[in-house]
């Protein structure tokens, strides 16, 4: 009962702060008057990190030069552009590196299969740890002749001393 | 046998931390340009004051040159502005200086505190430029071959370290190229 209250706390708690860290750095006087294109703007700004403040996204750092890349976006957008235009126009100025979701290509696959061959491998030690522990403690093999002849005369010399 | 595999996720182990290890070498801020090689952009700045010319790209055509970024607010700049001097007494290759999200003015003033190391110096002052060429910040420096094309970038304040051992070499086999 108490560990299922502590485990809600930290849920409101997670879910509260992750809404606000939400909270845009976007001023009103970037904004655009085309709700529409400023929505897409906004989509666009979550994507693009801001190369200054490196773990941020631009909509959320409140750097110059994210301000001056929002801007940018909503100069690329206000011309015309696709989203993937917009987009495009950034990364041939900063490359890849501004894209907070990398793209699937040569040098990124082990970023993103790494973690499937992790679990995998994971899995794989787990099925034969299991398979050998099972195996183990389901057959026990009989003892040999000389064996039961150790274990007896063990036994035998123990109860000769105890009594 | 046994022993062997008891030793593998210890050997997992020593990889993961090697490689992490050599993760933390990088510096997060130094990102590959992908402007090397791709010709420069296509701008006209105005100049800083009446005195020094101000930059546009066509003028940097024909010959092998460096343009630094830089802005009378930024401290490493102020840091690599002797270098420049240096550089720009030893005529070795044309200086260029972009003044960037920086009042012209105030620029101007700077050149004029510390010395000009530059023969052309365009204000940026919009940032716009530095857009165009991928800047993270200032100071930040390039490359230029006879073509215009972008052939490196440094990013941070340059010594003469670096101009030695990275730039010198790179602009004598950019003057012996057509």
């Amino acid at each position: 009962m108490n560990r299922l209250r502590i485990f809600l706390v930290g849920v409101v708690f997670v879910v509260g702060s992750s809404a606000f860290t939400q909270a845009v750095a976007v001023l009103p006087d970037e904004m655009l008057d085309d709700p529409a294109l400023e929505v897409r703007a906004r989509e666009i700004g979550q994507l693009l990190r801001c190369v200054v403040c490196q773990n941020q996204s631009i909509d959320d750092s409140n750097a110059p030069l994210a301000r001056d890349l929002r801007l940018l976006v909503r100069e690329r957008l206000t011309l015309g552009d696709t989203d993937e235009q917009a987009i495009a126009y950034i990364v041939d100025r900063y490359g890849n590196f501004v894209l907070l979701k990398p793209p699937v290509q040569s040098n990124t696959i082990a970023l993103w299969f790494m973690p499937a061959l992790f679990v995998a491998f994971a899995l794989l030690g787990f099925a034969v740890y299991i398979r050998q522990s099972s195996r183990a403690s389901s057959a026990p093999t009989a003892l040999t002749p000389e064996e039961d002849a150790e274990i007896n005369a063990l036994l035998g010399s123990e109860s000769e001393s105890e009594h | 046998m046994k022993y062997a595999s008891s030793i593998i996720p210890l050997v997992i182990l020593v990889a993961v931390i090697g490689a992490l290890g050599i993760g933390l070498t990088n510096d997060p801020r130094s990102i590959p340009s992908t402007l090397i090689d791709q010709p420069l952009p296509v701008f006209d700045l105005e100049p800083i004051s009446k005195d020094i010319d101000g930059l546009a790209s066509h003028e940097l055509q024909g010959h092998v040159s460096m343009v630094n970024i830089f802005a009378s607010w930024c401290p490493p700049c102020r840091i690599e502005h002797p270098t420049w001097m240096q550089l720009s007494r030893s005529d070795a290759v044309p200086i260029y200086g972009v003044d960037w999200k920086d009042k012209p003015e105030d620029g101007a003033k700077w050149l004029s505190d510390f010395g000009n190391p530059y023969s052309k110096v365009g204000s940026d002052y919009n940032g716009r430029l530095g857009l165009d060429l991928g800047i993270t910040g200032a100071p930040e420096t390039f490359v230029i071959d006879k073509t215009g094309r972008i052939r490196y970038k440094y990013v941070g304040p340059i010594t003469l370290d670096v101009w030695r051992n990275e730039i010198k070499p790179l602009v004598d086999q950019l003057e012996g190229e057509e």
